[in-house]
C-alpha cells in the first residue's frame, strides 16, 4: 500500500527545509497564544464571537451583497463581480486597458494566486509586480507561496541572495538587511511608474463600504499612495457587518497571522482619494468573485468561507509543519487548504480528494482558529464525500476496512481476536504482513496489547449490586 | 459583467434557501475586548508614548527633542506639511533644508518628512493620518523618517473608539510603528518599503 500524496512529499522534503518550516511556524504559535492570553481576559470567547459574526454574515450574503455593493457605489467605486477566475482576470485587463495602463503595481492577495492573475495579464502584454518581499521572491523565483502569511517560509537566505544576483539586483549578499533595501531600492521605482495598484481586501465593511487592507511592509500603502488607480479583488465572502466589528477582527487578524497586537498599516478605503489629496488613486474598483465560493455555500462545508486567511492552522499543524506548504498543490496549503482547496476545485475534487486525509483529526486547527471553524468536522465530511465519490485518492493510503468488518459483525470471532491479540506484544511490527501496518508502524511504537480489558471491567460491573456503594474501578 | 452579477446573486439565493433558519448576528460590547490587568498611567499621550515605543517607534514630546533626533543620524534634508511649518520652524536650526512642496521625482531626496495625524490609539500606539488631515501621502511614506505631529486631545483609548469616531474621509490609515517584514528566515528588517523610522511628535499646547 503506498503513502499518502502528502506523506510521500514530506518524505521527500530536505530536512533544512523541514526544521526551517517547524521553527518558524513553532515560533509564530507559540507567540500568538501568549499574546492572546496576556491581552485579553477570554481571548477563547472573541474568537467564537467572531466566528458567529462571520457565520452570519455567510448566511446571509444574499441581503449584504447587493448592500455593500450599493454602498461602495455611493463612495465612488465602481462594482464588478466575477463568477469565475477567468472573467475577474478579464475583469482586471478591462479596467486596465480602459486607462491605458501597461503596469500594474500588486499588494499580496492570495485570491490573485487563486485566479492566477500574474500569468494572465503577462499574456496580454502587462507587467504586473509583486511588492510583498516574499511574493517578490516568489514571483522572480517562478516559486510558488507555501504559507497563507509567509509566502517564502521555505526559502532560505542563501537562496534568496544567489536569485537577487541572477535577476541583476546586486552581487550576492545574504545578509536579511541588504535583501530588504535592494527590494526597497528596485520597487519605490515600479511605483512610481505604475499605472494602477492592485490589492486584496481583508475585509469590507457592510455598514460603511470601506475595504479594510492590512500589511507590515507598507506596500499596498505605496501601491494606493504611487499610483492613479485602485483595483481591489475581493471575495464575495469577505464582508463584516459593522465598522465596530472591526476592532474585534483587527485584534484577531494581527495576533492569529503574526502575533502582533495589529498590524503596521491598517488601511481603511472608502472610495477615490478626496480632492484636495494629492497622491492617490482617483479611481477605484472593486471585483466581487465568486469561483467556487457559491458552491462551498451551498454545502455542508460553508463554515469554511468564515476564514480570515491568517495561517494560525497552518502554524499549528503537525502534518503542515512536516510537510511544508507544498506539499497540499493548491494555493491555500494546510488544514484550511485540506478543506478549501478540494472545494473550490469544483470538478477537479477528485485530485484533491486526499488532502482532507492530511490530517490527524488532533484538532488543534479549530483551537486556534480566530473564527473557530471547526475544520476536523469539515475535513470529516470531505472524506466521506470523496469515499461515497469514489474518488481513487480519498483511500490512498487506507488499509481496506472488510478484515475490521468481518471481526466487528461477529461476537465469537471477536473474542476470539481479542484473546490472540496478546500476541503482537511478541511479534516485532514491522514482520507483519500487511504493509499497511508496517507503513504506519515505521514511526509508531504499539502500545502494550490491553484488548478485551473493558468488556472485562464490564462484566465485573454487572455482578455488582447498583446502588449499594460498590466502586467502579 | 451584470451577467455575472445575475448569476452569483441566484447561487447565492439558491445556496441559502434551504437554510431552516440563519446564523443571527451577535451583538457585543467593547467590554469584551478588555485588556486584561489595568494600564499604569492615565495620561492619553503617556499611555500612547508607552506602546509606540513597544512597537518600535520613537514617541517624542518636544520640538527640540525632534531636532536632536532628527540631527544625529544626519538627517538634515526633508519635507514638512506646509500648515505645520511655521509652528516648528523656531527650533529647527541652520543646515536644514525642510521644503513645504513634495515632488514626487526625487522621493529618495527627502530623509524625512512631517506630516499631520489626525489621531492616535494609546491602545497600541498607533497614529491615525487621512486624506483630509495629512496633506501628502506619498511624504509619509516613501522618506526613511516619517514625523506624525499629533494632538493629546486627539488620542484615542482603543481601537473600539477610534473606529467609533472614524472621520469621514475616503481614505484613513493606522501606521503602528516602522514599516516592516519577517519575511526573509523569520528575521525582523525595518524599514521595507516605508519609513525606518516611525516618530510621533506631541503638538504644542
Amino acid at each position: 500500500m503506498a503513502l499518502q500524496p502528502i506523506d510521500q512529499f514530506a518524505a521527500r522534503l530536505p530536512a533544512a527545509q523541514r526544521e526551517s518550516v517547524r521553527q518558524a511556524t513553532k515560533g509564530t504559535h507559540e507567540k500568538r497564544t501568549q499574546l492572546l492570553l496576556d491581552r485579553f481576559a477570554d481571548g477563547d470567547g472573541l474568537r467564537r464571537l467572531a466566528g458567529q459574526i462571520k457565520q452570519h454574515v455567510i448566511e446571509n450574503l444574499d441581503t449584504y451583497l447587493p448592500q455593500v455593493e450599493a454602498r461602495l457605489q455611493a463612495n465612488g467605486a465602481r462594482v464588478h463581480w466575477a463568477a469565475t477566475g477567468e472573467e475577474a482576470c478579464a475583469a482586471v485587463l478591462g479596467i486596465l486597458k480602459a486607462r491605458g495602463a501597461t503596469k500594474l503595481v500588486k499588494a499580496k492577495t492570495m485570491v490573485s494566486e487563486e485566479i492566477g492573475l500574474a500569468d494572465y495579464l503577462e499574456r496580454h502584454g502587462i507587467e504586473s509586480l509583486e511588492t510583498d518581499l516574499g511574493e517578490f521572491i516568489v514571483q522572480i523565483d517562478h516559486d510558488h507561496p507555501s504559507h497563507i502569511v509567509r509566502p517564502i517560509i521555505h526559502k532560505t537566505r542563501g537562496e534568496i541572495a544567489r536569485s537577487f544576483e541572477r535577476e541583476g539586483l546586486g552581487a550576492y549578499d545574504d545578509d536579511p538587511q541588504v535583501i530588504t533595501q535592494r527590494a526597497r531600492r528596485y520597487l519605490r521605482k515600479k511605483y512610481l511608474e505604475a499605472g494602477a495598484g492592485l490589492t486584496g481586501a481583508n475585509f469590507v465593511s457592510i455598514e460603511s463600504g470601506r475595504l479594510v487592507v492590512v500589511t507590515n511592509e507598507g506596500n499596498s500603502r505605496f501601491c494606493l499612495a504611487a499610483s492613479k488607480c485602485h483595483i481591489a479583488l475581493v471575495g464575495i465572502e469577505k464582508l463584516v457587518p459593522r465598522d465596530c466589528d472591526l476592532a474585534l477582527f483587527l485584534s484577531l487578524l494581527a495576533r492569529s497571522a503574526t502575533a502582533q497586537p495589529l498590524t503596521v498599516y491598517t488601511e481603511f478605503i472608502a472610495g477615490p482619494k478626496s480632492p484636495a489629496q494629492p497622491d492617490g488613486p482617483e479611481e477605484m474598483h472593486v471585483v466581487f468573485l465568486d469561483n467556487g465560493r457559491t458552491e462551498v455555500l451551498a454545502s455542508e462545508c460553508r463554515d469554511i468561507l468564515r476564514c480570515i486567511r491568517c495561517g494560525a492552522c497552518l502554524n499549528v499543524c503537525p502534518v503542515y509543519r512536516q510537510a511544508g506548504g507544498h506539499a497540499y498543490r493548491s494555493v491555500y496549503p494546510g488544514p484550511v487548504g485540506a478543506v478549501l482547496s478540494p472545494m473550490l476545485a469544483g470538478g477537479r475534487f477528485p485530485e484533491f480528494a486526499d488532502l482532507p486525509k492530511a490530517s490527524s483529526l488532533c484538532g488543534a486547527c479549530q483551537e486556534v482558529c480566530p473564527v473557530d471553524i471547526p475544520i476536523p468536522d469539515l475535513l470529516l465530511r470531505l472524506r466521506d464525500r470523496g469515499k461515497r465519490e469514489g474518488a481513487a485518492l480519498a483511500s490512498a493510503g487506507t488499509p481496506p476496512m472488510g478484515a475490521w468488518a468481518l471481526l466487528a459483525s461477529r461476537p465469537a470471532l471477536w473474542r476470539a481476536a481479542l484473546a490472540a491479540g496478546k500476541l503482537i506484544d511478541h511479534v516485532p511490527t514491522r514482520l507483519l504482513p500487511v504493509p499497511a501496518l508496517q507503513a504506519w508502524s515505521a514511526e509508531r511504537t504499539l502500545p502494550a496489547w490491553r484488548g478485551g480489558t473493558f468488556r472485562a471491567w464490564w462484566r465485573r460491573r454487572g455482578r455488582r449490586r447498583p446502588g449499594n456503594g460498590a466502586q467502579v474501578p | 459583467m451584470s451577467a455575472a452579477r445575475a448569476q452569483i446573486l441566484s447561487r447565492v439565493h439558491a445556496a441559502l434557501s434551504p437554510l431552516p433558519q440563519r446564523a443571527s448576528l451577535p451583538a457585543w460590547d467593547r467590554e469584551l475586548l478588555g485588556r486584561r490587568g489595568t494600564p499604569q498611567a492615565t495620561d492619553p499621550w503617556t499611555l500612547f508614548a508607552e506602546r509606540m515605543k513597544a512597537v518600535n517607534g520613537l514617541p517624542c514630546a518636544t520640538v527640540e527633542e525632534l531636532v536632536a533626533l532628527l540631527e544625529g543620524p544626519g538627517w538634515r534634508h526633508g519635507y514638512c506639511d506646509p500648515v505645520l511649518w511655521p509652528g516648528l520652524r523656531p527650533a529647527f536650526p541652520a543646515g536644514f533644508v525642510v521644503e513645504t512642496e513634495f515632488d514626487r521625482m526625487r522621493i529618495d531626496d527627502y530623509q524625512f518628512g512631517i506630516t499631520a495625524a489626525t489621531g492616535a490609539i494609546a491602545e497600541t500606539g498607533t497614529l491615525i493620518l487621512s486624506d483630509g488631515g495629512s496633506s501628502r501621502r506619498l511624504a509619509a511614506l516613501a522618506p526613511w523618517v516619517h514625523v506624525a505631529v499629533v494632538r493629546r486631545e486627539d488620542i484615542f483609548a482603543d481601537l473600539h473608539a477610534a473606529l467609533a469616531a472614524m472621520p469621514v474621509d475616503p481614505n484613513v490609515i493606522w501606521v503602528t510603528g516602522p514599516s516592516k517584514t519577517a519575511d526573509v528566515e523569520g528575521i525582523l528588517i525595518e524599514g521595507v518599503h516605508g519609513p525606518g523610522v516611525q516618530i510621533a511628535l506631541l503638538a504644542a499646547t
